[in-house]
Parts: structure tokens; sequence; C-alpha cells
């Protein structure tokens, strides 16, 4: 076809991701992660597991935790669920990819566009989260990840680096909404 | 202007200096002082009027329980009225003005109240403003709140942003005085996560307001060296100027942090109250102790206050409300207050004790077995009546008068939870039950343990006792030494014999006489007395005034005060600001929205938006010209019909559903057969409720053997998801399949119209063959568009026209529709909003939220035989009751006025032509209404009784509401290609 290829916008609306440093605290939309949802079929746990072991070199993670290798990370969401997450232009088809793997002992979809992806970092974010959700945040260790409620908006929320570096992950559709919380409580704490 | 009223020490910073006014004339303070102490400095006494009587009234108390000095603070958008002067600490520039007056403090001409008091006794309001109750709202109603003692509002948006967020901790330490420090410090040396939260901007409590309660060092020494090391302790978080105002299940408590409230504007961006959740394992409530009154005649003159707060003033803010004093007490600790005024230069013209064995003073007289029967001074107190021993009376003149009736522990959080408290003889007061939740525990005088070594023993020891539970040792910590006097008080709580009034709720103007007449009355029970008398409501909820009340029903009731009880205690503690609740949650923000990927380019067009949910849809789209939002929807609904439009129905629900028994399961979940479904096939399917109602309706798509994608309705897409998620977890465990709301992840368009598959072949990649033979009506399937972009298609119709629903990742949405508009221009395609859509499908005669609104069957909808008898499906069994399968209930119909000229609404009522217009002959009632531009009618959807049989005949509309009645024709709900030629063309 002659017609260019369609544009994405990001989750705020624009053509580039947005990154702001307010104090201490830098807020970056991640536009380049992709998410797969990984469900396992009735008894096919152990399969499961077995296909995806070479990909994530440990076992699916146990509720509460997050588990990375290479590229790809997985965090547990619900029982017998985990999300799937890797860079996006090495993973352009990501749910196809992981579909291809795991074939019938899971059930996988594309979450990529459901999530708006924030990467949050800075030397101390604890006064910053414990304004925003209700975790003890400052108890969360590297590997930790929990959904949580964010404004009324359910969110998930991976602990990378103890206080200092965490991935938020919440409704793309109110990605607006979660944006501006999130500035006017770094703003508050700035 | 001289402070004519400060003494010598305190706590306030003398290099400060502060200017501030009140009631529009400049005075001066310190740093450190609060309003209150201010003003008293300056020897301002009268501070404001009282509630009902607006009688002349001064500071009550030195904290938190103040009842009587209430002010408007700040000014401009940022004015609060209600503010109590004891806690407002003092700024550069505060404004103050006094509230309740008219129209000056000084010379007030509702004081008229005050003759009138005779009238105005308890239930006043009960038995006067009774008839005619249209006098409630528009004449009563304000009078009476102009003429009651509140402050105005702003009237404007609080220019202030509130915050709020969440802690967790091991010990949550409630109150900084000398038993909260001791507990916070062994808490924190043993290495719990300790929050320690006081609502004084200083740590301390009555260390600050009281001398020489430490021996081996000051108290300004121990809460330094304990200050500092808290604050080096990276496990314990300080909170000043916090207050805790409720106790929650598990462990949860409200705390209010008044981060900027001692400024006089918050810095930007920066909150000025934040409010906390705090989950903490174990709390220790050191909260303290409240002084209580002595009831007397006239004992509510500026000038009379507590003696424990004078000592505070003195102590700590070196200020006195007077250079004479008389105290009035029942025990040992007015002495105490006696003995540090004097010490401080004060004059103490006498100390009446109403104990006939009470300690004699050096330093000044003790008048023992008297007690204060009266006072006079307009304005502000001028001197006391004392009754001798003997019985004779003496006039003596003072400036003040500090009563000491004893004090209460604050053992309000403990009965947060339907805790009550227990009575203590040998203080004469209520105590926290200590097997009130395992949780929280009391110390120091909150606990009833009124010396400072008690206070700081309990502190230290409710902290390594909490700890214990937690399976943490806390080891015992050095403290200082400390008095350990006993407490002396012989329960006594108001004089008797007077004939005037004697106040017992300072705030509310309730006197011991309408405690009497409404015992008199009938009312007995404490909660009865404080709702007819308005004892213990507003802003101090009674904190100096229930006891004095208790007792005096203990005394009519023949009762002991135990017996009586207290009124439930309710959180908050204090009161708190409304903002705070609301916290960033305010204006547009007040809740989270959602935008559809086209959102942006709809700005841009001009739509006009409406909220579904949360959703922010496109509701029609003005063009240049187009004055009236039906001129918009007309074209929009034309041009749909004629040629091709584009709507986002990104914010329909999508449920993912996999698994090897996902088709067995939608057959169970949807009343009509599923398991049949070829893949590369869409059904329309509704599901029921289990009593058999219709719960919610939508599409499945097979896009495999074992994967589906269910639409719900916009509004229902949670409520479905979670019910598929009860029925997957709960009901069906051993069904193989996975649900997921993809919702989100995906922008979907309509593309509906004659035209719309020729605009779809534009983008469509020719790898895709969507002809009507290759991909007929409710076809679908996984396609590319646009040259590789993966996408969704589906052949599904709402309009009734040929129609597609494409779906392709939702960052794509944007550039997808300004695709589609482009490529469309061929054929005048336009986009359409949810009123456009909203009549196509009541042309159409679809089924929306109108009529599935819970009180639906399928057989109302002219679904009835599409709840399958062959298979088990939710909700089956109980729509086969009786009264839901009659022939004659209503049924969906289609309504078009007779003339013209008549617009029907949703919400009018049906009667057959003839009948009166009255409930009994109601045959059923209009649900969707619309004006169709292609019929050039307004047309209606109705519920009719036996509606399917009445095809033809003309119907009576009646709104009562809107006044109007009107002649309908009664005709099929498919205004529009009935036999559904035009969706499979």
């Amino acid at each position: 076809m002659s017609d260019p290829l369609l544009a994405p916008l990001t989750a705020l609306g624009m053509n580039a991701p947005m990154i702001e440093t307010i104090g201490g605290v830098t807020i970056g939309e991640n536009t380049s992660l992709a998410i797969a949802s990984l469900s396992a079929r009735k008894g096919k746990d152990q399969e499961l597991r077995a296909l995806i072991q070479p990909v994530l070199g440990d076992s699916l993670p146990q509720p509460g935790h997050a588990i990375g290798a290479r590229d790809v990370t997985a965090v547990w969401t619900g029982v017998d669920q985990w999300f799937l997450m890797a860079p996006l232009p090495e993973h352009p088809d990501f749910a196809a990819e992981i579909k291809a793997l795991v074939a019938d002992t899971a059930s996988v979809t594309e979450q990529t566009d459901g999530w708006v992806v924030f990467d949050i970092t800075g030397a101390n974010l604890i006064p910053l989260l414990e304004r925003l959700c209700s975790l003890d945040t400052k108890a969360m260790m590297a590997g930790d990840a929990t959904r949580c409620l964010i404004e009324h908006l359910g969110c998930l929320i991976l602990c990378r680096e103890s206080a200092r570096s965490f991935t938020l992950l919440g409704p793309r559709s109110s990605a607006a909404s979660l944006h501006h919380t999130l500035v006017t409580a770094a703003r508050s704490i700035a | 202007m001289s402070q004519k009223n400060r003494l010598g020490g305190g706590l306030i910073d003398r290099n400060q200096p502060l200017s501030f006014t009140f009631d529009g004339k400049s005075y001066s303070g310190f740093a450190g002082d609060t309003l209150a102490s201010a003003l008293l400095a300056n020897g301002v006494r009268l501070m404001g009027r009282s509630f009902k009587y607006h009688r002349p009234r001064g500071v009550f108390s030195a904290g938190s329980e103040e009842p009587n000095a209430l002010v408007e603070l700040r000014g401009g958008a940022r004015r609060e009225p209600n503010s109590r002067a004891t806690v407002a600490e003092l700024y550069d520039g505060l404004q103050a003005r006094s509230q309740n007056h008219f129209p000056s403090l000084t010379f007030d001409v509702l004081a008229i109240n005050d003759r009138l008091s005779a009238f105005l006794a308890a239930g006043f309001y009960y038995k006067t403003f009774m008839w005619p109750s249209a006098f409630w709202e528009k004449v009563y109603e304000p009078a009476i709140r102009r003429a009651a003692g509140l402050g105005r509002l702003s009237t404007e948006e609080d220019p202030d942003v509130y915050d709020k967020g969440f802690r967790h901790c091991d010990l949550l330490v409630i109150g900084a005085g000398p038993s909260g420090l001791a507990a916070a410090l062994t808490a924190g040396r043993a290495g719990a996560d300790v929050i320690l939260a006081d609502e004084d901007f200083m740590p301390g409590g009555r260390l600050l307001a009281d001398a020489g309660l430490l021996s081996d060092q000051t108290a300004d020494s121990w809460i330094g060296k304990v200050r500092g090391e808290l604050a080096s302790l990276p496990n314990v978080r300080v909170m000043p100027r916090t207050t805790i105002f409720g106790m929650y299940d598990h462990g949860t408590f409200g705390a209010i942090e008044r981060a900027a409230d001692h400024l006089s504007e918050p810095p930007a961006d920066k909150p000025r109250q934040i409010l906390w959740r705090i989950y903490a394992k174990r709390a220790l409530l050191a909260a303290g102790a409240t002084e209580r009154p002595i009831g007397f005649e006239n004992n509510d003159r500026p000038g009379i206050m507590l003696a424990g707060a004078m000592r505070a003033f003195a102590n700590r803010w070196a200020v006195t409300a007077a250079k004479d004093v008389v105290i009035f007490t029942n025990n040992d600790d007015g002495h105490r207050t006696a003995r540090d005024l004097a010490a401080k230069g004060v004059r103490i013209s006498a100390l009446v004790d109403c104990r006939a064995d009470a300690p004699a003073s050096a330093d000044f007289e003790v008048l023992k077995g008297a007690e204060v029967v009266d006072s006079r001074g307009r304005l502000g107190l001028k001197s006391v009546k004392v009754r001798l021993q003997g019985g004779s009376t003496r006039e003596i003149a003072c400036g003040a008068l500090g009563v000491a009736g004893g004090w209460n522990p604050n053992v309000h959080l403990t009965c947060h939870k339907r805790g009550r408290p227990a009575w203590d003889a040998a203080i004469s007061a209520f105590v926290p039950d200590p097997n009130v939740d395992p949780l929280l525990r009391a110390a120091g005088a909150a606990a009833g343990i009124f010396s400072t070594h008690g206070a700081l023993q309990s502190g230290m020891q409710g902290a390594i006792d909490a700890l214990a539970d937690l399976g943490r040792r806390a080891g015992p910590i050095p403290l200082p030494t400390a008095e350990d006097a006993p407490v002396n008080v012989a329960p006594f709580w108001h004089v008797t014999g007077g004939k005037g009034r004697a106040w017992l709720d300072l705030q509310n103007d309730v006197t011991i006489k309408d405690i009497r007449l409404a015992h008199q009355e009938g009312f007995k029970s404490v909660e009865h007395v404080k709702r007819y008398t308005t004892l213990g409501m507003a802003t101090d909820q009674g904190k100096t005034a229930n006891i004095g009340a208790l007792a005096i029903i203990a005394e009519l009731e023949g009762k002991s005060l135990p017996e009586v009880g207290t009124t439930i205690f309710r959180p908050p503690y204090t009161p708190v600001t409304i903002g705070a609740f609301a916290g960033r949650s305010r204006g547009k923000e007040f809740r989270p929205r959602r935008l559809t990927p086209s959102h942006k380019w709809a700005e841009e067009q001009g739509a006009i938006f409406v909220e579904a949910g949360n959703w922010m849809r496109a509701q029609w789209f003005p063009l240049d010209g187009e004055t009236h939002w039906r001129q918009s929807v007309d074209r929009e609904v034309l041009a749909v019909r004629k040629s091709v439009g584009i709507c986002d129905v990104t914010t329909l629900g999508k449920i993912d559903v996999q698994g090897a028994d996902a088709a067995e399961f939608l057959n169970h979940i949807y009343c009509n057969g599923f398991a049949k479904l070829p893949v590369g096939k869409t059904r329309y399917g509704l599901m029921l409720r289990e009593d058999g109602m219709a719960m919610d309706d939508g599409t499945a798509a097979r896009l495999a053997e074992d994967h589906f994608i269910v639409t719900t309705t916009t509004a229902n897409a949670v409520s479905v998801f979670r019910h598929m998620e009860f029925c997957r977890q709960c009901l069906w465990p051993g069904l193989d399949v996975q649900l997921i709301s993809t919702t989100e992840a995906w922008a979907q368009f309509a593309v509906a119209g004659p035209n719309s598959r020729k605009l779809l072949q534009k983008i469509v990649d020719p790898a895709h063959d969507i002809s009507n033979e290759a991909f007929p009506y409710m076809a679908c399937g996984e396609i590319t568009i646009c040259g590789g972009l993966r996408a969704r298609l589906f052949r599904i119709s709402f309009s009734g026209e040929l129609a597609y629903e494409i779906a392709v990742p939702a960052r794509y949405g944007d550039a997808l529709i300004r695709r589609l508009m482009d490529a469309g221009e061929e054929f005048d395609v336009v986009p359409y909003g949810t009123e456009a859509l909203s009549v196509l499908r009541i042309e159409k005669g679809h089924a929306a939220g109108n009529e599935l609104n819970g009180q639906s069957t399928a057989a109302m909808l002219g679904m009835g035989r599409m709840v399958s008898q062959t298979k088990d499906s939710i909700g089956r069994i109980l729509a086969g009751r009786p009264h839901l399968i009659r022939e004659d209930d209503y049924r969906l119909v289609g309504l078009v006025p007779v003339k013209p000229e008549d617009t029907l609404l949703s919400g009018a009522h049906l009667m057959t032509v003839g009948e009166a217009a009255i409930a009994q002959n109601d045959q059923g009632w209009v649900t969707s209404a619309a004006y169709s531009p292609h019929l050039k009618s307004s047309i209606g959807l109705a519920f009719l009784k036996s509606g399917d049989k009445r095809h033809g005949e003309v119907i009576r509309v009646v709104n009562p509401l809107g006044g109007s009645e009107f002649d309908a024709t009664v005709s099929s709900p498919h205004f529009i290609d009935p036999e559904g030629e035009r969706l499979r063309v």
C-alpha cells in the first residue's frame, strides 16, 4: 500500500513519551513495554512452567512477586495468572510470540495497550508512594510486585530497586488522571 | 501595643515578635504563641458571643477542647469560621474576627436572647417551630441560622490544596506528652517502626504546661534530648500538628496533619492539610486528660477558665488572664495552679476549696469548705461571690477565676469501636476499658494515671507490652525522676442553691436547668438528653461539658455516674476540614476520567462530550452554523443511513474468554446457545440474572475453537466481568476457562452505513477479502490494515445498517480515525456521537440501558424464544416463573404520536383510550424516545401490556409531571428495516 503506516500516540495523547523531574523524583512514561497476560489452562500448570522456564530462567513468580531474566519480566497478577513484559521494539507482537511458545498450556492476551506505564525513579520515593497507595512501600524490595488501588484506579506496582525505582501500570484510558495524580503528589512533596 | 499581661519566662521566642489583628485592631505577640495566648497577653478577655443567648465569652481552655473562643480566622477565600483560638498558632499578619454578634462584639443586639432565656430553654426549637410546616425551610431555618452562633463561610472556592496518604507502623503513639515520649523512645530504641503523632506543634504535653514536674533535670532539657534522639532514629516518624481523630477496624487510624495552618498561606503546590490513613499493628493512647469545670451561677463570663489552662498559659506562654486571680477547686491540682501563678508574680486573691480539709498555703489565702456561687462583670469578670464555710458570703474582686473540678482521661479513641469506658472511683472519672481492643492500650493521664512518674513509666511499659505482642523485645530505658503526687479529689460537680443560670455546655448554651427540664419532660437516657438539649454537640463535642451533665442526670435519677454512663464517642475527635477528606479529588479531578483513543481527535473537531460512567464520550460533532444540538444529531443520523459514519465504541466492555471449555462456559452464561457458534462468527447474546431478569446484552465473537471475545454494554462492563469471574471461580470451577478484560487494550470504531464496506476496503490489506460473500453478516476475524497493522473486524450492527466494528491496538486509535476520515471523504463520511448512536438504535428498536433496567424479562424485550430450553443457563429456570411468562405481560413496542407536533418523553405512562389516567389503569411506560429524522417524527420505545398484540392501536401517552397527554399509535419497535435486509447486503 502506498499510504504511510499509522502513527501511534502515547497513552497521554502525545507523539513521544513524557518525562518530568519534579524535585528529586523523575516520572517517565514508558511506551516501549510489550505486555502479555498469561493464564494457565486447567491442569497444565506444570507443563506451562516447563515451557516458560527457558524464557524466564526461573519458575513463574509467586503472589506479590516479579521475576526477571534477560529481557522478559513476569509478574504475578492473579490466581494462575501472570503478566509478561518485554521491550516492545524487540517484541512487536509479543502476545503471539508467547502464545506460540506456550501453545495450549495457557491462554494469552495482548495487554500492551491496556496500560499506561510510568517508570518512577529518585533517591527516596517513599514520601511520594505513601501519598498514592495504601501499600507499605517502604517494605518493598526489588522484585516485589502487587496490584494496588491509586485514586480509584486498579494499578500494578513493581519495585525494581528498594525505595529508588518503581514501575507503575495503570489503566490506559485513565492515563491523564493517573499522571495528574503522580505529578500533583510529586509537587506536594518536592 | 503593649502586652500588659505578659509574664516572664515561657516557651515563646521573644526575639520573634509577630503582629496580628483581632476585629481589625492590631496587636503583637511572639513566635510560639497561640491566638488565645497572644490575645490574653494583650489583655483581651472577650473573644466571642455565645451560640444561643449571645452572652459575652472568653477563652476557657488552652487546648483543642476549647468550647468558647471560636473565631473566624484569615480573610477572603481562606476565611475559616469556628476556629479555636487556643490551637491557632500565631503567625505574622494573622487576621481573626470574633463571630456571632451584631453590630459588634461589645454591643450585640441579639443579646436580647439572654433576657428571653426563659423562653429559649431545652427543646425550644422542637416546641416552637412546629407549624405551619411550610415555614420550616423558608422562615424558621434561615432565621434560626442567622441568630445562632455559627461563623460565616467565605462561600468562595477554597484556594488551598489538600493531600492524603497512607502510613504503616508497628506502634502508633498518640500524644507526645511524658507518656507518649517515653513510649516512642522505648519502641524506637528497640528498632520498631514507630509513628509519634501529636496535635500540638511542640512535643511535651503537660511537661510544657506545668512547672517542676521533673526533679533531676528540666523538662525542656529532657524533651530536647528525646526529640533529638527520635529525629535521629530512621525507624521513628514524628508527626507534629497531627491529630489522630478516629480509630477504625483492624488497627486503622484516621489522622489529620495541619501541614501549613501555621503559615499565612501554604507554599505553592504544597498541601495545607494532609489526611493520613495509618495502619498500626499496635497503638498506644497517650492523649492526656481534659480538666472539667464546676457549675455555679454565671460561670461563663470572660475571665472564668479552667485552672489547668490558666497554669499552661502562665508556664508555657508566659501569660495571665488578669493580674489578680481566684482559684476554685475540689482537688489538689487547683493548688498547683495557684502556686505556679503566684510564683510567676500573679496575685492570688483567694483559693476557694470546697473541701473542708483542704491543705493550707503560705503564699495565698485558702478558703476551706467554701464555694464560688456567682460572678459579676458584663463583658469580663470583675468579682466572684464566695459562700464561706459558715454560710456567709464574700465578694472577692478578681479579673480571672480558675476552676479546677478534676480531670477526665481522654478516652475517646478507645470508644470509637463501641467500647464503653469504665468508672474509676479513685479519680472520679471514666477511664478506658482495658479490654476494649487488643490493638489499643492507654498510658499516662489517658489511662487515669495522673502523676508524671506514672505517666513516664506507663508509657514505657505500654510500648514494651505492645511490642511483646508483636514478638519484639524492648528493654526498659532510663527515665527522668518525676513527681509522683497522689490524686486527691472530692467529687463535686456544681454548687447548689442558686436561682440563676449555671452553664454546663458553654458552646451550646446548655445550663443545669436545661438538663433538669429535659429530665422533667421525660428525657432520661443520656443520648436523649443530648439530642433534646444539644448538650455535647458541635465542635467540642462536650469535652468540658458532658461529665457535669451526667452527674446531674445521676442525681435526678438516683443513680451512680457509671450507671448513667456516657454518650457514645464517635470520630472525629476534633473537627476535620471537609477539604481534607476530598484531598486531591476535586473539580474535574473529582474522580479519574476515562478518555477514548479518539478523544484528542474529537476535541480537535469541537465535539461536545458527555460523561458515561467515568468515560468521556463524544455526544455530537457540531459543524459551523449548527446552533442547536438537534441539527448536528439529525445530520449525523441521516448521513449514516445515507452513506457512512464512524463512532468510537471503545467504551463497550471487551472480555477475552479462552480455554478448552470456553464455549460451554458461554453456553451457561448466555440464555441463548453458543456451543455451536462457528469459528469466525459473532452472535448476539442475552445474559439473565439468576432470578430470570435480563442483565446485559452484547455479542460474543468466536476467534478460535477455544477463544471468544465477549462485548458488554459500556455501563455493565465491570459488573458483567465480575459476574463472569464469579461463575468461573465459584459455580463451575471445573471448567477450563480463563477471563481477562481487554477493554482498554483495543481502540474500537463502529463504521456504519451503506458505504461502510467500500470505506473499509480502502484500508484493509488486500490479503483479507471482506466482500459480502467472504465476510457475511455476523462474520468476525483477525486481519491487518494499512500495511500490516493487526486488527480485528466484526460485522455487527447497532444502527440497522450494513456495519462493522474494527479494533486496533489502542495506541493506533487516533491514527485510525484520522485515516478513516480521510479515506471516507469521497463518501461524505461523518463522525457520530452517542446521541446519534441512540437515535439510530431507537429507530432500529434495539434495547439499551433504558430497557435493560433490571426489571425486564427476555419475553418483554421480544426475545422470549431466545431463552434456550434445551440447555442449562443462568436464569433459565426462574425466567419460567408463571408471572414472568404471562401472555399479557409487558412487551416492547414502538410509539409514534398521532399528531406530529406532540413529543414523546421517556417516563410517560400509557393508558387505554377512554379510561381514566389513574395508576390502576396503567398499561405501561415509554422507555426511550427520540426525534427520528428518518421518519420526521418523534418516536419512542415502550413497554406495553400485551404490546405485541396491539400494533396499530391508538393509546394515550400521559405525563402528569410535564402536564401533557396525547394520543400515539402503537407499532413494531423496528421503525427501520424490520426484515433486517440492510444488514445483509
